[in-house]
């Protein structure tokens, strides 16, 4: 789960990490009141999750009230990537001397959680890791001991020789893996870090992407969703316990194991055809999973067959095929429907379809040819 | 000789008496896998199925019956914590069939395993299955495996089935199956699952099934350039998959423009890996290129 930069900033704040003021505002009026009580200048930054905001225009530095009514008009409703923007932060404008970038992830290779710290602040780090990496520092932390001193200290010496800036930037460093543990985060990062011409250090963006698998333990992250951001077929996907993703296709697929569902969007467009979705129903045959994940498929407009495949293993194909059934007599289905079982029972599964108007197939690529065939028959 | 136990690893089962962990010790021991233990806090004494004893704790389980292996069917919040108490047990194989364990949990677990040279398999995986034993430790279906010379390494399961399935139906069968998981910390990786099958003189030929997400298969491309013979073949899930979108795994994302499956499809190839096209292309590929 992806959250804003203003509930980011807030978990860097309960760790420690200095994080200039600032307010949401949903109207110009509100961006108004809190650019007054902030003090001028201020940043009117938008709210969304994808990146690049400044680059699309999301982010604006106001000296004025009059500043403020203009940005704040412009990027409250704007759209950057395809999400469109309903809140905005504002928050003092910086005196920027020097910029940092600070952030950290799970690291497959080490199987730890990896510091990366670099002098080329406020840009995209990405970039960054493809033009010159040399230019990121990065240090394997030690989960028993967590990010030493010392540890900290040598990489922030190498951004910045000034002790003084150093040792705030250690710092910095060592409340960042604070909050990466207490959020179980995936990613957290720091982009930029700044000092002020006073030389004070402080977090003037923020960005955390949270683990899902550990949402369970952190109840009062729920309320951190922000469900205007997500697409309503995949709300109900995560509602209803299924893992989808939208495509933009009109062959809807349904799949159990992610692996065989990637494979099989993969010969969906092997064979000319687009994908509708990803979708895994996992190993179940209960009706009523099927009948959630047929209603949030034929949500989409642009559905034209739905394609079944399914590997039973263990799982009896004749149960699937009872369930797939049950399913479809409960709705109302207006597009072909084609179903790939195998495994243990599939003869009976196979008789059992034959007697509806599911249109069977044995192996993965005659369904997917029998489901492109009929498409928007 | 496959990799990893064989038909005298003695194993135990941590939540054998749970739904799921008793669904499979059934078919586990329908294969004839040898478990000698489960484990349950509060069933201690009891039997399961009849036969086989259950411990409170791990290492009473280990202490009567000198098990070596566990399998884990615990929820995600008990999972790491079931790792530890197989490891401190003293279990050297350790395999975790738990979905949806937190990323954090895992690393915290590593050093810990490292510390006591203990091999970790998953979690979020189906474990893996040796046809020449008659071991399998996961949840792998039976009836499609077969004994043979081809390893089989993959982050998937139910692809991997499809996979396994293909090749038995050719004549062609594994020595083992392994399906080391979809999260991205994982105990067993591409590399280490290499390294175990290059010293497996019964593994002639090997399957890898990688998916987008991270960089394991450019790796295991290096390893597999810089040090074996055996004729390698692979796929790769994901071609179409948006990026920055989680596919069901938590581990399978492109992100960055990085993790892609062209990259991967890249790297194989330009180490002499043929990567098929389609699942059903895996082995005619390795017919192909196999000369036995």
């Amino acid at each position: 789960m992806n959250i804003h930069e203003y509930q980011a900033k807030d978990i860097f704040r309960d760790a420690g990490l200095t994080v200039p003021p600032g307010g949401i505002a949903t109207t110009v009026e509100e961006a108004l009141s809190l650019a007054r009580g902030l003090g001028l200048p201020v940043m009117v930054k938008s709210q969304v999750l994808a990146g690049g905001r400044g680059k699309a225009g999301g982010v604006k530095f106001c000296k004025t009230e009059d500043d403020v009514r203009t940005h704040a008009g412009n990027i409250l409703g704007m759209d950057i990537k395809g999400h469109t923007v309903r809140k905005v932060l504002v928050t003092p404008a910086e005196t920027i001397a020097a910029e940092f970038y600070l952030g950290m992830l799970v690291d497959r290779a080490s199987r730890r959680v990896l510091l990366m710290a670099s002098a080329e602040g406020g840009v995209e780090i990405e970039k960054v890791a493809v033009e010159k990496p040399e230019a990121i520092l990065k240090h394997a932390i030690d989960p028993r001991f967590g990010l030493l001193d010392h540890e900290a200290m040598a990489v922030a010496l190498r951004l910045d020789p000034d002790v003084k800036r150093a040792r705030q930037l250690a710092d910095a460093m060592q409340k960042l893996y604070k909050a990466f543990l207490a959020a179980d985060a995936s990613l957290a990062e720091i982009n930029p870090f700044i000092f002020t011409d006073q030389g004070v250090g402080k977090a003037i963006d923020a960005k955390i992407n949270l683990d899902d698998n550990a949402l369970f333990r952190h109840p009062g992250y729920a309320a951190l969703r922000d469900l205007d951001e997500e697409n309503p077929s995949e709300r109900m996907a995560r509602e209803a316990d299924l893992s989808f993703v939208k495509l933009d296709g009109n062959v809807g697929c349904l799949v159990n194991g992610a692996g065989l569902a990637m494979a099989t969007m993969d010969l969906v467009q092997y064979y000319g055809g687009r994908p509708a979705n990803f979708l895994d129903i996992g190993g179940s045959s209960n009706p009523d999973k099927v009948v959630n994940a047929l209603r949030i498929i034929l949500g989409d407009p642009n559905v034209e067959v739905i394609l079944f495949n399914i590997f039973g293993g263990i799982t009896r194909c004749d149960d699937v095929a009872r369930g797939i059934i049950a399913a479809t007599e409960r709705m109302e289905i207006k597009v072909p429907i084609v179903v790939r079982l195998t495994g243990t029972n599939e003869a009976e599964a196979r008789e059992l379809l034959a007697k509806t108007d599911l249109v069977g197939a044995a192996t993965m690529d005659e369904a997917v040819q029998k489901a492109l065939a009929l498409a928007g028959k | 000789m496959a990799i990893f136990c064989t038909r005298e690893t003695k194993i135990l089962i941590q939540g054998i008496t749970g739904r799921d962990g008793s669904f499979h010790a059934k078919s586990m021991l329908g294969y004839g896998t040898n478990i000698v233990a489960g484990v349950t806090p509060g069933r201690g004494g009891q039997t399961f199925e009849g036969k086989v004893p259950v411990f409170d704790t791990v290492k009473d389980a280990v202490a009567a019956t000198g098990a070596e292996a566990s399998v884990i069917f615990v929820p995600p919040s008990g999972a790491a914590g079931a790792v530890f108490e197989a490891a401190d047990a003293g279990c050297k194989l350790v395999v975790c069939i738990t979905e949806g364990v937190p990323t954090l949990d895992m690393v915290k677990v590593m050093p810990y395993l490292a510390e006591r040279g203990v091999r970790l398999v998953g979690p979020n995986c189906p474990g893996f299955i040796n046809p020449g034993q008659k071991a399998k430790l996961g949840i792998m279906p039976t009836n499609i495996v077969a004994p043979g010379p081809v390893g089989l390494i993959s982050r998937s399961g139910t692809l991997t089935y499809e996979v396994v399935d293909a090749l038995t139906r050719a004549g062609l069968g594994q020595t083992t199956c392994l399906g080391i998981g979809g999260d991205p910390v994982i105990g067993t990786n591409f590399m280490d699952a290499l390294q175990a099958f290059h010293a497996d003189p019964e593994t002639q030929a090997l399957v890898m099934i990688g998916e987008i997400g991270g960089d394991a298969e450019e790796r295991a491309a290096d390893f597999v350039k810089a040090n074996m013979k055996i004729p390698v073949v692979s796929f790769i899930a994901g071609r179409t998959a948006p990026p920055g979108k989680r596919m069901g795994h938590a581990g399978a994302i492109v992100s960055g423009g990085s993790g892609t499956a062209a990259e991967k499809k890249k790297a194989l190839e330009s180490a002499g890996i043929p990567v098929a096209d389609r699942p059903a292309d895996v082995v005619p590929l390795l017919q192909q290129i196999w000369k036995r």
